[in-house]
């Protein structure tokens, strides 16, 4: 009854929010539902079947493969899809009205957030992908994360899918009872190099990885190799081919159809709905913008970096890198340093955003010649004379291009 | 230029371990500044398995987490460090790596673990993370201002063999005394991120010096500029208010 008089006046707050212009005003509202009644979400989420997808990359793009794949399979699914994924965001979305007919929650669910919301869910599905730095800053230590994960895994029943290939995410995840390995690569293994069990070194080869001294390792299960998804036998299950490119969506893709598949979708059907993800939250998306076909890229930490790098190397276009510092970025940009930038020698880069001086010295060492433009964003990119053009932006220089594309369209 | 060989070696040492906040970018531009003079040098990477070379002119160790912090020591106890620094080798050390050169500094676990005793300082933790822009005026080195961006939990405590390497104005540093780092030698310890060297030229070619002779200036316009950046923002963030 509490819940049911917060959520309602959450709902007032929300709607009040909206009159006024201040946005969408969900989330406020979902703060308000919270002030009155702190145990909400206990009911609001009680009579869904859910899953959640957390890890420090690729929680969005795989929310929204899974989201898809399971559209496809015939659920009636809703999702956080803006990426308000701390419990307000997962509140506002189960007492909106417009989740009344759907059956199926998928939530995207900030790492640190997880282990507070689980105790919540009865038997949800848990999508783990990756932990590496981010933001450190603010969340502290990655290790502390995984920790945290293994402890909330040890008491509430789940049904997990991990990333086998991820040193922490596997000792987070080995706590639960029914865990699905995947087997989906890690791009970024600096993280990966004392074990989180017992602080001794990692050893790793191409396709394996185990502690020197205790008893983690690598954990056998699925696997994707290649294009291919394959079951515990080598059996190929799928081909994926997600809408958006890159190594690390394929892995995204490969944990979201197993996801699926925990949730009754065929693993083709799942696949297929990958396919149609072409665009995240205005992520991987072309637009044109003054002369140029402009190609935007979000990367919010080394790792995040490490995968557009790779993707975009042996390519010649221009590329547009911007960086703020804000609260939501991390305050520290140091982690510029821990990105190979050299592989962008030879290329015409043009370095923004509100720390483009950091950025340029980086680039400085790296023997990478830049233009620094201390400007708007958008404004260098409407006087390029370059037919294609990738940005690669850190989270709130993306989220304000994002903004001004928006506006301007 | 030692005599031994005319490639200056920078050894980055455990950057799996000790590259939690971009350090080892400080042996990057130790050995860039190097080359762009003309010099041979060469970026040792030294991982956790091999054992620490005890012939390199520069040692370069970065911040961590506590349980790699733990592990660093134990593989820098193997005497590698320890020898190359009776030998006259140069060390920079930051944060995690600055207090395990000292003689004690506790983990996150509460244990006190012996350190390796080449700084004369001890590290105790604070409760609460010091996170922000840090600002020293360097009193034991003739330099300019240093400045570099904080993260650490710890107080540092300086003994009488330690002469601090700078006043505090803004941020917190050793978080005791308003002192920031220690020299010792031909060893710095500092608090500093950023990375330090890339923000500090100054305090990098100062550190080549002491392994190769008096340098060159190099065209340094694009690291002034943020220089001038970072200073001007820590002060106007401490004056109003918001330095720690």
């Amino acid at each position: 009854m509490r819940t049911r008089v917060a959520a309602s006046l959450g709902r007032a707050t929300s709607a009040a929010s909206r009159a006024t212009k201040r946005g969408d005003g969900s989330v406020i509202g979902a703060r308000v539902t919270l002030l009155l009644a702190p145990h909400a979400l206990d009911e609001l989420a009680a009579g869904w079947r859910i899953a959640t997808v957390s890890g420090t990359n690729g929680k969005s793009t795989t929310t929204a493969f899974l989201t898809a794949a399971c559209t496809a399979g015939g659920r009636s699914v809703v999702s956080n899809t803006e990426g308000a994924n701390l419990r307000s965001g997962v509140v506002a979305l189960l007492s909106s009205r417009r989740t009344r007919d759907a059956d199926l929650a998928v939530l995207e669910v900030d790492e640190l957030a997880l282990p507070t919301l689980l105790p919540s869910f009865e038997h949800p599905v848990v999508v783990l992908l990756n932990l590496s730095r981010d933001q450190l800053d603010r969340f502290g230590e990655v290790r502390t994360v995984a920790s945290r994960w293994r402890a909330a895994l040890a008491m509430n029943p789940a049904t997990v899918i991990a990333n086998a290939d991820d040193p922490l995410v596997t000792w987070g995840a080995s706590a639960a009872e029914n865990v699905t390995f995947v087997g989906v690569g890690l791009g970024w293994r600096l993280d990966a190099v004392s074990c989180p069990a017992c602080g001794e070194r990692i050893e790793c080869s191409d396709t394996d990885w185990w502690c020197s001294a205790c008893s983690l390792r690598r954990p056998s299960g699925h696997q994707l190799s290649g294009d291919e998804l394959l079951d515990p036998a080598g059996k190929v299950l799928t081909v994926l081919r997600p809408g958006v490119p890159g190594r690390h969506n394929l892995a995204n893709a490969a944990l979201a159809v197993v996801a699926a598949m925990k949730l009754g979708v065929e693993p083709s059907v799942a696949a297929g709905a990958t396919e149609a993800v072409t665009s995240i939250a205005g992520r991987y998306q072309t637009v044109a913008i003054g002369r140029s076909q402009v190609r935007l890229l979000l990367a919010k930490n080394p790792a995040g970096w490490h995968e557009l790098l790779t993707m975009i190397d042996g390519e010649s276009r221009p590329v547009l890198l911007a960086i703020n510092a804000r609260t939501a970025d991390g305050r520290d940009p140091s982690w510029l340093w821990d990105v190979e930038f050299e592989r962008l020698r030879g290329r015409k880069v043009v370095a923004a955003g509100e720390r483009a001086a950091d950025l340029a010295v980086r680039l400085h060492y790296a023997e990478v010649d830049c233009e620094v433009w201390h400007g708007d964003v958008i404004e260098r990119l409407r006087t390029l004379d370059d037919p294609l053009v990738d940005v690669l932006a850190n989270y709130t220089v993306f989220a304000d291009l994002t903004r001004q594309l928006r506006m301007s369209a | 230029m030692t005599a031994r060989d005319s490639t200056i070696q920078i050894a980055l040492l455990f950057p799996e371990l000790l590259g939690t906040y971009g350090d080892g970018g400080n042996a990057v531009v130790l050995t860039q500044r190097l080359r762009w003079r003309g010099f041979d040098a060469q970026l040792v990477h030294v991982p956790v398995v091999d054992p620490v070379p005890s012939t390199c002119d520069v040692y370069v160790l970065g911040g961590g987490e506590d349980a790699p912090q733990t592990l660093a020591t134990e593989r820098l106890a193997d005497h590698g460090l320890a020898q190359a620094v009776d030998r006259g080798a140069v060390v920079f050390a930051v944060c995690a790596g600055f207090q395990i050169l000292g003689r004690t500094f506790t983990g996150a676990d509460g244990e006190q673990q012996p350190g390796l005793g080449v700084l004369d300082c001890e590290t105790r933790p604070k409760g609460t993370r010091q996170i922000g822009e840090l600002v020293v005026q360097p009193t034991a080195l003739d330099l300019p201002l240093l400045t570099g961006f904080e993260n650490h939990g710890g107080i540092t405590e300086l003994g009488g063999n330690a002469a601090a390497l700078g006043s505090v104005l803004v941020g917190a540093g050793n978080g005791t005394g308003g002192v920031e780092g220690v020299v010792t030698g031909k060893v710095v310890g500092t608090y500093l991120h950023g990375p330090a060297l890339a923000r500090n030229p100054a305090l990098a070619d100062l550190l080549l010096s002491w392994v190769v002779g008096a340098l060159e200036p190099l065209e340094d316009a694009v690291v002034e500029g943020l220089r001038a950046e970072r200073l001007s923002e820590a002060f106007s963030s401490r004056r109003a208010g918001r330095s720690t």
